[in-house]
């Protein structure tokens, strides 16, 4: 079974919504026929304005989850290997871990207004924690006669961190980044919703308010496939930076 | 390691270092704010935050904004919960079921569903009902694909044998597939109680109607910078609570499975 074949059910789905309104079984109001739907995802397609959108959604994912994931993998690993690190930083990540993320939004909006700076800052904050976690659980676990091993053969911090540490730590490590991506994609349409003037978040909240149904349908289901087009990406990265354990 | 063993100095050692430093950052949030380093809107000091909490607590106010976000976030976990288990459970018992749900939930895992939210404001208004749905829809997939998972990689000796003992396709369901499965369950479980917070957080914010979250965007809105505080504080609480009385629960479940027995 292939991906057509394993796909083939959204087919019939999209199919299924298609007669159902065709039929006069789905009041058009609150669920547009998928024909409206899809020739209004055409039209959005074909809008420049939809791609400044994007692109202003995309740098907001990219300065969040950029800053993110080096600041994050950098704490996790220092708290793995230094005690002073972990007695300052742990109980921090322990207390501020738990916390629903979104409650974040309204500091932001004080801090730094609804700007560009405001959603990447939320989007830094949030998913700083699940790296730092996955990266502070990854190195704790590395294997310490590999450690030992290594410093006895000579190797030096920066050397035991690149081809010990860092390797040993790279499943769990990547695993926390692609909790993280999802994460950066909520905070990114949450704060989209509340705090901005552009967006694709901002775009669903705009043609919803403003009534225009079928295009609101369109936009969230680029927003959906986005989001999975995203996982889909990251997986085929994590299983290329992870071929050589076989 | 028994507890015992561990000096008592190594163990008093412990106990301070887990909460030293966040006693430092709270101090020096308070010093930092009184010495009007940054301004006080941007940063109000931590005793007029508490001061808050504790005014909203003699009102009244913080117990119905509580309430409304708590009973919204358990009543979408609650309904992901089952249904989750349910459809996860039938999609290893039935081919056509899973032959359908399985790209609905490969694609739904990864999304991010609350670009859905104007949807639901659209289907179910922009009261409780909808907030407690968007929060069940935001974290059903987790509870499918861990259900449906958990229960595939049982032991098929186990089922066999319990079938050749005489069981019913209930007493092998009650007894061998969903006790083996619990643990995946309660994992995914602990995945969907902060995805239901983080939207129902959201929702309210969007949609109002009492709630932490909505509380929090309205002293926003009115540059109350104190009230914004206090929420981020109240919801801090709230979920480290939540998140504490999930992983009792989970302790208590699985007293019988070696992850208890350490």
């Amino acid at each position: 079974m292939g991906v057509i074949g394993r796909y083939f059910p959204l087919v019939l789905l999209l199919a299924a919504w298609e007669a159902a309104s065709q039929a006069g079984l789905i009041d058009p109001s609150l669920l547009p026929a998928f024909s409206s739907v899809a020739s209004a995802l055409w039209g959005l397609l074909s809008d420049p304005d939809t791609y400044r959108h994007g692109a202003s959604s995309l740098l907001r994912l990219c300065g969040g989850l950029g800053l993110a994931i080096p600041v994050g993998v950098a704490l996790g690993i220092g708290m793995a290997r230094s005690e002073t690190m972990r007695v300052i930083v742990n109980p921090l990540v322990q207390t501020i871990y738990p916390m629903p993320k979104s409650a974040l939004i309204p500091v932001m909006i004080m801090w730094l207004g609804l700007g560009q700076a405001a959603k990447i800052a939320l989007i830094f904050l949030g998913c700083l924690l699940p790296i730092v976690v996955s990266a502070y659980n990854a190195a704790r676990g590395v294997d310490l006669v590999l450690i030992w091993s290594a410093q006895n053969a000579g190797a030096g911090r920066g050397e035991l961190l690149r081809e010990i540490i860092l390797p040993a730590a790279m499943p769990e490590i990547l695993a926390g980044v692609r909790t993280a991506l999802a994460l950066s994609f909520v905070l990114l349409v949450s704060s989209e919703f509340l705090m901005a003037r552009d967006g694709l978040g901002y775009l669903i909240a705009f043609l919803g308010e403003g009534g225009i149904y079928d295009a609101m349908f369109a936009a969230v289901l680029v927003v959906t496939a986005l989001g999975f087009f995203a996982d889909r990406l990251y997986l085929a990265f994590m299983q290329y930076m992870l071929v050589w354990r076989g | 390691m028994a507890a015992s063993r561990v000096p008592v100095a190594t163990r008093l050692w412990h106990a301070t270092s887990s909460v030293a430093s966040l006693v430092v950052a709270l101090i020096a949030w308070e010093v930092v704010a009184r010495a009007n380093v940054v301004s006080s809107f941007l940063l109000p000091s931590l005793s007029d935050v508490l001061v808050r909490v504790y005014t909203q607590a003699l009102e009244g106010q913080l117990f119905v904004d509580l309430f409304f976000t708590v009973w919204r976030a358990l009543a979408g976990f609650t309904l992901a919960g089952i249904f989750g288990v349910l459809i996860g459970l039938s999609l290893t018992r039935n081919r056509v079921v899973r032959w359908i749900f399985d790209p609905l939930i490969s694609v739904g895992l990864p999304a991010p569903k609350i670009a859905f939210l104007p949807v639901f404001i659209l289907w179910f208004g922009l009261f409780d009902i909808s907030k407690i749905l968007m929060a069940a829809f935001a974290s059903i997939f987790p509870v499918i694909a861990a259900t449906a998972a958990g229960a595939q990689g049982v032991d098929k000796f186990l089922v066999w044998s319990a079938r050749s003992a005489g069981a019913s396709e209930r007493q092998v369901l009650g007894e061998i597939i969903m006790p083996a499965a619990m643990p995946e369950i309660l994992t995914a479980l602990q995945v969907a109680l902060p995805i239901c917070m983080i939207v129902t957080i959201v929702s309210e914010m969007t949609m109002g109607g009492d709630g932490l979250g909505a509380s929090m965007l309205n002293s926003a809105r009115f540059a109350d910078s104190v009230g914004v505080f206090a929420g981020i504080v109240e919801v801090a609480i709230t979920g480290i609570v939540l998140i504490k009385m999930l992983e009792f629960v989970r302790r208590r479940l699985l007293q019988w499975h070696q992850e208890s027995q350490s």
